[in-house]
This record gives C-alpha cells, sequence and structure tokens, in this order.
C-alpha cells in the first residue's frame, strides 16, 4: 500500500503529491493541495458539492481517485476567475442571489460552466436538467435558474 | 465515507491488465468509471484488496457501430455513448441514467457489470437480446443477456475476467423503442421502470412486442408480451399489462410496497408499449 506519486495540473499549475491509492481527488484538493474551495457534502455522488472539472468536463471528485486521473488537468472553483475577477458565471449568481449559505456553490459553478460552454443558450429544462445532479438546500433553485440565465447573457455580450 | 486501503494497479494495456486480473483472482475488482464502485467502498459496503484500475486502458473506449448493431468498449463513458446516439433505445436510456455529471464518469459496461436490478441499461440489453463479452489471458467468451444477469448485483463474470465491450442488437425495420420509470427524485434508481420494443408487420400491423421492466425482480423481467395483429393506433393493450404483472414479482420497501411496484409496471408498460408503437409507424 505504498503512496503514489501523483501529478495533478490544477487550475494551469502542475503539482505534485505524494497519496494513498485510496486518496480521494476531493480530499487531495483539499487536504493535500490546500484548495478547501471544493466542498465535500455526501462522499457518495448525490449532493454535487464536490463537481470539478475533469479536462473540461464536469465530475463528482468524491467517486474519483487521485491516482486514476494523474497527468490529467483540473480546474476547481479557485481557477474559475480570471485576471480581471469573477467569470460571468460567478457574477452572475452573485447578482441573482443564486446563493445563500454557499456550500453547494463551488459544484453549481463548475457544472454551470461546463453546461454554458456547452449550451451557450440553454432553455428552462435544459438549466434544470443540467444542475440536476447539484443540491441546495437553502436558496432553493428559482434563483440558481435566473442565475444561469444571466450568466449566459453575461458571456454573449462579453464574447 | 472514506474508502478502505487497497492494493493499486493501473495496467496500460488489455494484456497487463489480464494478467494482473489473473494474479489477484477473486481477491480482485475492476476500476471503470467508479460510479457505483466508489460510492460503495465509500460506505466500506465493499472492500476489495487489489482494484484494478482500466482508465488506462484506451483500446477499451470504443463505440463501434456494425451492420448489427453496436459494440460498446468498456471505457466508453455513458456521455459519449449517448451524444453518439449510435442506438435509439440505448440512447432513451441513458438519459434515464442519473445525473448528467455522473454520466461524465460512469461507462455502459460498467453499469452492466454492476448489475443493479433498478438500473436501465441492463435492460436495454436483455430487451434487445444484446451480450457481453469477458477476455481473460487466455481468450475471450460472449455471454447472452439472459445468462449475464444472475442476481442483484450478481452477474456471470467470473473472478479474473475482463468485461471488454458489450454488444446492443439494432431493432428490426419498423420497430419503435421507448422507456419509461418513475423515480422519487429525478436521477434515483427507479422504483419501476420499463423499456418497450414494438415491432411492425409490413401492412404496418403489430407483429411482436417485448418489454423488459426494472426494479420489480432479481435481475431484469423480460416478457413478450401477448399482442393483436393489428394496426398500432388501434391494440389495446390490456393483455400485456397483465402478462407483465404476472411476471414480474416486486418486493417492498421503504421506498414502495410490492403492490404499489406492480401496479406501477403494468402502468409503465401500457405508456412504454404505446409509445414504442407510435414510434415504429
Amino acid at each position: 500500500m505504498q503512496p503514489y506519486e501523483v501529478t495533478l495540473v490544477v487550475n494551469g499549475t502542475a503539482r505534485r503529491v505524494r497519496v494513498p491509492a485510496r486518496r480521494l481527488l476531493s480530499d487531495c484538493l483539499r487536504h493535500d493541495l490546500g484548495l478547501t474551495g471544493t466542498h465535500v457534502g455526501c462522499e457518495h455522488g448525490v449532493c454535487g458539492c464536490c463537481t470539478v472539472l475533469l479536462d473540461g468536463e464536469p465530475v463528482r471528485s468524491c467517486l474519483t481517485f487521485a491516482v486514476t486521473v494523474d497527468g490529467r488537468e483540473i480546474t476547481t472553483v479557485e481557477g474559475l476567475a480570471g485576471e480581471d475577477g469573477m467569470s460571468p458565471v460567478q457574477r452572475a449568481f452573485a447578482e441573482c442571489h443564486g446563493l445563500q449559505c454557499g456550500f453547494c456553490t463551488p459544484g453549481f459553478l463548475c457544472t454551470v460552466t461546463a453546461l454554458l460552454r456547452d449550451n451557450p443558450a440553454p432553455t428552462d429544462e435544459e438549466v434544470l436538467e443540467g444542475v440536476s445532479g447539484n443540491l441546495c438546500r437553502c436558496t432553493g433553485y428559482q434563483n440558481i435558474v435566473k442565475s444561469v440565465h444571466r450568466a449566459a447573457e453575461l458571456i454573449a455580450e462579453e464574447g | 465515507m472514506k474508502p478502505p486501503p487497497f492494493e493499486y494497479h493501473a495496467p496500460r494495456d488489455l494484456g497487463e491488465a489480464l494478467d494482473v486480473l489473473a494474479g489477484a483472482g477473486a481477491r480482485g475488482k475492476v476500476l471503470a468509471g467508479g460510479q457505483s464502485l466508489i460510492p460503495i467502498m465509500n460506505m466500506r459496503l465493499a472492500s476489495p484488496e487489489h482494484l484494478v484500475d482500466i482508465n488506462r486502458l484506451h483500446e477499451l473506449d470504443t463505440v463501434e457501430e456494425t451492420a448489427g448493431g453496436v459494440r460498446v468498449g468498456a471505457l466508453a463513458r455513458h456521455s459519449r455513448v449517448e451524444r453518439l446516439r449510435a442506438h435509439p433505445l440505448l440512447g432513451q436510456a441513458l438519459r434515464l441514467v442519473a445525473h448528467p455529471v455522473i454520466r461524465n464518469r460512469g461507462t455502459v459496461v460498467g453499469s452492466l457489470v454492476h448489475a443493479d436490478p433498478a438500473a436501465e441499461l441492463p435492460a436495454v440489453l436483455a430487451v434487445l437480446d444484446g451480450s457481453v463479452r469477458l477476455a481473460t489471458a487466455g481468450g475471450t467468451r460472449d455471454v447472452a443477456a439472459r445468462d449475464f444477469f444472475t442476481g442483484p448485483l450478481e452477474s456471470a463474470v467470473q473472478a479474473g475476467e475482463l468485461a471488454v465491450s458489450a454488444y446492443f442488437p439494432n431493432t428490426r425495420p419498423r420497430s419503435g423503442t421507448a422507456f419509461r420509470e418513475v423515480a422519487r427524485r429525478h436521477g434515483d434508481y427507479a422504483l419501476a421502470g420499463v423499456c418497450a420494443v414494438v415491432t411492425l408487420d409490413e401492412d404496418l400491423r403489430v407483429e411482436r412486442a417485448r418489454v423488459a421492466c426494472i426494479g420489480v425482480g432479481a435481475v431484469p423481467v423480460v416478457v413478450d408480451v401477448p399482442c393483436e395483429r393489428r394496426p398500432a393506433a388501434t391494440v389495446g393493450w390490456d393483455e400485456a399489462v397483465r402478462a407483465v404483472r404476472e411476471a414480474t414479482d416486486p418486493e417492498g420497501d421503504i421506498h414502495a410496497s410490492a403492490a404499489y411496484r406492480r401496479h406501477l409496471v403494468g402502468v409503465l408498460a401500457e405508456q412504454a408499449l404505446k409509445e414504442a408503437a407510435r414510434a415504429a409507424v
């Protein structure tokens, strides 16, 4: 059960870690790399809080071993903002009150970032399907859906 | 909620994977998408001694469309197979599998091997008379769907074998398909579900109709339902519904009673058969 040397390209920076094979990607990001923006809720794939982007695609970091994704690119919530500040998706969530306690927010932001990249003008139904794997226990989903549409507008305006 | 320790293997090609699996025997477990295995490891319901990670076996990340059907490799993820629209019923079923984010990692073959009696993909393989190809270092064998699912969460995969692909035959000409299910929450495993294939003859009368039901037995329950040879729109499915309810043996749990599941499976069978018949015209 020796530890493994794993290299992850996290938010554009190559990071080397030594982890046991059973280290979940979520714990690797939080404990080994100190990136606590990725939240851990249920640890069995239901709540969606731990969603990160793996080579651009949203995945559950609690259902992925760090050793499996050796050499791959990971984007966490910390990597969504650009040099000019928050990303359009982040600004839209702030503007439309798409969060309250914020626990689920990192997962929503990563999921929605990929959703709008693949589908820049989703319908209500497509938004609901897109975020159906993310649970929010306080804001409710009305403002989250509004935020997604607002983010789509911001992205369209800003090119 | 952390997985127990295990010996990790990350083979680079199929041959190496089969050697490792042969060495691990009954103490080995294959890791593909991990969307079912890792949760049950996190909950300590499974603690394999050796985990053989096949995520580097890109040779298994394949979807081949042939004249007779679609062969899906062991590393083809749900989302990719869904996007390729390679098979209508497979597409209808995949949209019901968990959530989009889970489908980015989960694999089609992994869902079959996991053999959850409430999962959609085993029913699709069963209703189509598909098969799963199992490999060892010594060779491969194809197991028909009817022999593949042997019990709840149990399949015909033996220790040391790797499921390398699954074959989903195309439906015959003038066939329509549908998948209906009811789940407590979007993306949950269904309380009950039915996928249907209806085939018409040259005069567009119903020739044969078949369903596979999930959540109402230890394995997908396949029923060749009785049907009148009449134009699809005028067929009454009452007898079919009775046959489905008789063939299924649901269990009750905290989510739904056995009686409710039996009622539900009949309602869903009627809906799925009607929709499949409409699609066949």
